[in-house]
């Protein structure tokens, strides 16, 4: 069984991007004169994410990812650098109405579905809310009929939205945060580790829906991990972001076929796969750490769309 | 004694003649308002002198109130009703408080999955390993500094970090430390409980490739918990896959690899996206709801089974001998007698 033509389709027909992020850098300030310090968690990152289009993030904890979401998602303001969705500038205005409009487009889907739905409120109460914030008042019957339509849309049953968050698993509580975000009916979702807190098992089942409501209802989604195999297996496109930097992009098979980049290969390497060919039982590969070689990096174009950073005073 | 395997010494047979930790029919069950949940259910594990044996399944399976009960950790409401625990010949269940204060730590330690949580916040990382020995071993300070500093130089972490507190180490450093803890008084049994789940790939690679190092130099045995069973395969001699309080398969980790047979093993196998090939689609497991006191009639497993018959729905499957050094509970799983002439010998 293959998976829709739709991932060969994304890249022939080359979408047209929705979201361009340039040049963004965002520098965490800790103690206070004459002890402070600057920490840059990303240094001048710039993609784009196409209409119907899922793009992987992938990097180690602290490489920089989380934070590219919380500015995605306008939790935090970036140092410099622009956000452009549908044209226009993001941070150029600041006005309440534009950035409410700005998370009626873009929602995010948290990392862990214990700590982000309410354990006072039933299922309904998370999909009701975002419908009257986002779409304006309703009708009783057209809120119920839109719930509905929302919970079925994540594969939950109906009587899940009598229920409260602790009578639901892992994955069905992951499954209700997809349906708050599509309640808005955003354009773009973002997923930071959707699937890291959740059972190994059921993890399959959230990385297909995620795709599924791709291809039903075009939403881009920018997926962020930091699992390399997951981000094989739905994304169009990854990156790689070392200590803030993106390092290595491409589309996810190419990408992880002919990995160029020493980090993408550390990554890669770290990734427990029962089926490896080269991987006998009861062999844990070597571990490792990887840090940038000091000095001028350069981007090189591997093939159309795979270009990764390399350091030529390091060769 | 006959191994189908290369392995080391510990992946052929099914029980080593003297196990460290010897688990028979051990069942525990938690009272609620709501009814009685038999979290273990009847659940029979050797382990050998220096073996790794993995315990997989998924949350709410029963493998972490093994864990606590061998600790003898369990608080009401869980009561251990039936079955008995073994640790070097000795049962644990009727310890006294005394007995099970010396026993803990210098016979047993446990690492626990949240290493933050697992350290105290006030207290420096010298201090906390330093306390082992002061209490276990009645240690003056100075000796049990130089220990501390060893214990962490074992983990790979300079000596000058004895001061530091816990908030100040990465997640993984955290996880080392605890490790370097659970191993200070170099016990024969090592229980880890999801030792990685919150770390990322490359921290887990790398502590996997410690505590694989570490058990090969200092010779402890491991009961290692977890619900990827990818990782696993990788790190244990042999391992047992559990699901709803009972073990459903019980293999060396590369036959269990090659020639899953129960299709709860196999559907945990095929969980995993690969990293080179066609991309295919993959279905996982239907999700299951926290299992309340209800359990399905006849196999546990058959709601969530891509194979169930009708009498899978009436027939308890029981774990029994399905190939040499392989056990499985399915009744699509046919028993393995053992040939006439071995038999004979």
């Amino acid at each position: 069984m293959s998976i829709p033509s739709r991932f060969e389709t994304v890249h022939g027909t080359r979408a047209q991007s929705l979201v361009q992020v340039r040049n963004l850098s965002k520098d965490y300030h800790s103690g206070s004169f004459p002890f402070r310090t600057t920490v840059p968690a990303v240094k001048n990152v710039s993609f784009d994410i196409g209409q119907g289009e899922i793009i992987a993030l992938v990097g180690e904890s602290g490489s920089g990812k989380s934070t590219i979401a919380r500015i995605l998602a306008r939790l935090e303001q970036p140092t410099s650098g622009s956000l452009i969705l549908d044209g226009e500038d993001i941070f150029a205005t600041q006005k309440r109405k534009a950035s409410m409009a700005y998370r009626g487009k873009v929602q995010m889907v948290f990392q862990d579905p214990f700590g982000s739905l309410n354990p006072a409120h039933r299922i309904e109460h998370f999909l009701v809310r975002p419908l009257l914030l986002h779409q304006g008042p309703a009708g009783t019957n057209e809120l119920r009929a839109k719930v509905r339509e929302l919970i079925a849309a994540v594969g939950l049953d109906e009587a899940m939205l009598e229920r409260y968050p602790h009578q639901l698993s892992g994955g069905q509580r992951q499954r209700v945060a997809i349906a708050r975000a599509l309640a808005a009916e955003p354009e773009v979702i973002l997923a930071d580790e959707p699937t890291s807190m959740l059972d190994v098992s059921v993890r399959i089942g959230i990385l297909n829906l995620m795709r599924r409501l791709r291809d039903e209802r075009g939403v881009s989604m920018l997926y962020i991990t930091h699992d390399l195999a997951s981000a094989r297996y739905i994304a169009d496109k990854t990156m790689v972001m070392c200590a803030g930097e993106l390092v290595e992009g491409g589309e996810s098979l190419e990408l992880m076929a002919n990995p160029h980049h020493p980090y993408t290969r550390l990554l890669l390497s770290a990734v427990p796969d029962a089926r490896g060919a080269n991987r006998a039982p009861g062999t844990a590969g070597p571990g490792g750490h990887y840090t940038s070689p000091a000095g001028p990096s350069q981007r090189v174009q591997l093939t159309d769309s795979h270009w990764a950073l390399d350091y030529p005073s390091a060769r | 004694m006959s191994t189908i395997l290369q392995g080391g010494p510990h992946a052929g047979p099914r029980a080593a003649s003297n196990p460290v930790l010897s688990i028979k029919d051990l069942r525990v069950s938690y009272t609620t308002g709501l009814g009685t949940v038999n979290a273990v259910d009847g659940v029979s594990l050797d382990i050998g002198a220096g073996e790794i044996f993995g315990l997989a399944g998924e949350s709410g399976c029963g493998k972490s109130t093994i864990a606590n009960a061998v600790m003898r950790l369990l608080q009401a409401p869980a009561k251990i009703t039936a079955g008995s625990i073994d640790l070097n010949q000795c049962n644990v269940l009727t310890l006294s408080d005394e007995e099970l204060r010396r026993t803990r730590w210098r016979d047993m330690s446990m690492v626990f999955q949240s290493a933050m949580n697992a350290m105290n916040p006030v207290m420096t990382i010298g201090e906390q390993i330093m306390d082992v020995f002061t209490t276990h071993e009645k240690m003056p300070k100075k000796e049990a500094r130089e220990r501390a500093a060893h214990l962490l130089s074992l983990v790979d972490i300079k000596a000058d970090r004895l001061k530091s507190y816990p908030h100040q180490l990465s997640g993984g450093m955290r996880q080392r430390v605890v490790i370097a803890i659970a191993l200070a008084l170099n016990p024969s049994l090592l229980i880890m409980d999801e030792p990685t789940t919150a770390l990322d790939v490359v921290v887990q690679r790398d502590i996997m490739a410690q505590i694989k190092e570490l058990q090969q130099s200092l010779g402890f045995s491991v009961l290692f918990i977890t619900h990827d069973i990818s990782l696993m395969v990788e790190l244990s001699h042999r391992m047992a896959v559990m699901y709803a309080g009972r073990l459903v398969e019980v293999a060396p980790s590369n036959v269990l690899l090659d020639d899953p047979l129960h299709p709860y093993t196999t559907a945990l196998m095929n969980a995993f996206p690969p990293l080179s090939g066609p991309r295919t689609e993959l279905l996982g497991l239907p999700d299951a709801p926290p299992t309340s006191a209800g359990r399905p009639s006849g196999c546990s497993f058959h709601p969530r089974c891509p194979l169930a018959m009708d009498a899978c729905r009436i027939q308890d499957p029981v774990l029994r001998p399905a190939a040499e050094n392989h056990d499985a509970a399915c009744l699509l799983v046919p028993e393995f007698v053992v040939p006439p002439e071995r038999l004979a010998q």
